[in-house]
């Protein structure tokens, strides 16, 4: 079994079909792309995945550390802390007023149970512990000399490697990253493929990513799924999803391959 | 000079309808009937007051404004080693009050008001500074702490430290009950369900008369114990009267003291509590909460609970509040409670700058304090209250203490 199955998932919001009967997996160790035109369905499979809608039908189940968790009944907190599946969010979602390094701290909440705050011993312990992590990530992704700035005084750029840096401090084996480039200039999102590619095989941690830069998509992704109108319309490498005649036409449009 | 003329000409128009009902016409009762006299003179003085202050507001426009002085006032208030120091000096200061010469019953009386209304801006401002809660009804918690104590000392003759736990567990069990339902709601609509809650709790004080007393409140409540080991109140068996006891001459002063010595003690834990609470994950979480509630719940925060949990604390903290201001009046009505006091309370934290502990005490000083002392000139009290409100609005929108000092941070020379 895969890390990430997504079994037939349909989100229906009143009469519309935002996703409709979408299946595919992620695998461990891999960056799974997940791309389509404006309104394809995208972000609201992420908002399944991730617990902050309940789809309409459907099966997502996540396998992590030998356990099977299904998603499409769980509390989001609990997707995060228990599945291990954070998120990264279109628009940049720091906490603006606090520092870099106090936002990566947020996870520590989540880490620490509350019996454990009752436990003088364990919790300075715990603490201790989530502070290196917090630390560690802050290396890693250089964001070190930025640690004790306020989130929203830093460049945007700065900022979307912060909320990828946030959502590994979760420690999670599934990273959801929902168009990381959007906005960066050329050399900025050349520097968050290599990042990506850091992560998976350094830090061991699998990607899924909604990606409107097909050069960041077809660099790195081992695995494309590609959705319009809600549905799933191809999937497969990236040399095999950009020769698909049904891709071309839902990006390109009905004459595209005539011309 | 065209603009002025108008600008002064609307000005004389708004304080004119103020002005004139509040200090050109009198209501004066002679033999039984309800007379109205005017005062013409009084209302042109204060309408030519007003229009002054405005002529001159307008022409300080048209120069430029001293900014060296501000700027300089804004680094020392934002600096965060004065806040410090500040809040040291004023803890020591406290602690020394009740035995300073110059200090008098009526001094003592209004800090231990002030210091109520400390402990209760700091109980808020977990609600609506860390967790970003706009809670419009905080005196609910206030009042039916105040009646949890009130009743079970009157009508079950319990001591008032018999009675603080169950105080506790009741305003709890309030805020579980009332706050599970409304905690889902967001922004304006959390703010207006509190406010109702607030008017349903005094609506219930007023009209359950069988338990409550209704309108007329509870008399004849009984002064706090000094622990179990010394009474204040006349006539009470078992416990030797607290002079008697310290073989020390009776002088009602002594009642006065415990009593703020007791808040004072009160409100430090209430401090440290959050304080502890700021440098903690919960404060991490609470903040994350009010910053982004959705980037929160990414992060594995348990929305629901962790605001329940803030709603709680500062539950409990506002009804052992009601409890020692009952304890203090040994009188309660439900007219103790009405909409107002919520909003002192609120415009305490949000003067006094959202999480700012010394802030919170400066705000309640001016805004208890100060109309406290002036009640001779209660009549105007209202007046200068929206004053100091507006003053405080236009020069320090963000509260007078309002610089967020990070809760965390990373040294860099540990490795």
């Amino acid at each position: 079994m895969a890390l990430l199955n997504v079994e037939n998932l349909s989100m229906v919001f009143g009469g519309l079909v935002a996703v409709d009967g979408v299946s595919f997996r992620a695998e461990e160790g891999k960056i799974t792309s997940v791309i389509g035109p404006n309104g394809a369905g995208k972000t609201t499979l992420f908002n399944c995945i991730t617990g902050f809608y309940r789809p309409t039908s459907g099966k997502i189940i996540c396998r992590t550390h030998g356990r099977d968790f299904d998603l499409t009944g769980m509390a989001g907190h609990h997707i995060v802390r228990q599945a291990g599946i954070a998120r990264t969010f279109q628009n940049i979602r720091l906490f603006p007023a606090m520092t870099v390094y106090e936002n990566m701290l947020v996870a520590e909440h989540g880490r620490i149970s509350a019996l454990a705050t009752l436990n003088p011993k364990r919790y300075a312990h715990e603490v201790a512990k989530s502070r290196a992590l917090a630390r560690s990530w802050l290396e890693r992704m250089d964001l070190f000399p930025y640690a004790n700035s306020r989130a929203d005084a830093l460049p945007y750029g700065i900022q979307r490697r912060v909320e990828i840096a946030r959502a590994l401090c979760t420690s999670p084996t599934l990273l959801c990253l929902d168009e990381p480039a959007a906005g960066l200039n050329h050399t900025e999102s050349e520097g968050l493929a290599k990042l990506l590619l850091r992560i998976t095989k350094e830090f061991n941690v699998s990607i899924l990513l909604i990606e409107h830069d097909m050069q960041v998509v077809m660099n790195i992704s081992d695995h494309i799924v590609v959705l319009d109108y809600g549905r799933r319309i191809a999937e497969g490498t990236a040399s095999e999803v950009s020769m698909n005649p049904d891709v071309i036409k839902a990006y390109l449009g009905e004459d595209a391959h005539a011309a | 000079m065209n603009r002025m003329l108008r600008e002064l000409g609307l000005t004389a128009m708004i304080a004119a309808v103020v002005i004139v009902p509040m200090f050109g016409l009198h209501l004066d009762s002679e033999n039984g009937f309800l007379e109205i006299s005017t005062n013409w003179f009084q209302a042109l003085t204060f309408l030519a007051a007003a229009l002054a202050l405005r002529a001159t507001v307008l022409l300080s426009h048209k120069f430029p404004r001293p900014k060296i002085k501000h700027q300089a006032f804004r680094v020392f208030v934002d600096n965060p080693e004065w806040s410090v120091w500040a809040g040291r000096v004023m803890i020591v200061i406290a602690i020394a009050l009740p035995f300073l010469p110059f200090v008098d019953r009526r001094l003592l009386d209004v800090a231990t008001l002030i210091l109520t209304y400390v402990a209760m801006g700091w109980g808020l401002s977990i609600m609506v500074g860390m967790v970003g809660l706009l809670d419009l009804g905080y005196a609910a918690f206030y009042a039916i702490g105040a009646y949890a104590f009130s009743l079970l000392a009157v009508d079950y003759g319990w001591s008032f430290w018999a009675a603080l736990p169950v105080v506790i567990a009741v305003c709890c069990l309030g805020a579980l009950i009332v706050g599970g339902p409304i905690l889902r709601l967001r922004g304006d609509y959390f703010a207006i369900v509190t406010l109702g809650f607030a008017e349903i709790v005094r609506l219930t004080l007023i009209n359950w008369q069988s338990l409550t007393h209704g309108p007329d409140g509870v008399t004849g409540i009984p002064r706090p114990s000094v622990f179990g080991m010394a009474t204040f109140n006349m006539g009470e068996e078992g416990l030797p009267q607290f002079s008697d006891w310290l073989g020390i001459g009776h002088d009602p002063m002594q009642r006065l003291i415990f009593m703020y010595l007791l808040l004072l003690g009160f409100a430090l834990l209430v401090m440290l509590l959050i304080g502890w609470l700021r440098r903690s994950t919960f404060g991490l979480a609470f903040e994350a909460i009010r910053e982004d509630e959705i980037a929160a719940q990414a992060m594995g925060i348990n929305r629901p609970v962790m605001k329940l949990f803030a709603y709680v604390m500062a539950a409990i903290i506002a009804g052992i509040a009601g409890a020692f201001f009952a304890a203090r009046q040994g009188f309660v009505s439900p007219e103790s409670f009405n909409p107002m006091e919520s909003f002192i309370i609120l415009s305490i934290v949000v003067l006094g700058g959202m999480g700012s502990r010394l802030g919170v005490v400066i705000a309640a000083m001016v805004l208890i304090g100060l109309p406290e002392l002036f009640r001779e000139f209660a009549q105007y009290r209202m007046l200068a209250f929206g004053l100091a409100l507006v003053l405080i609005m236009i020069w320090r929108p963000q509260g007078l203490l309002a610089h967020r000092r990070p809760t965390q941070t990373l040294t860099v020379d540990k490795d």
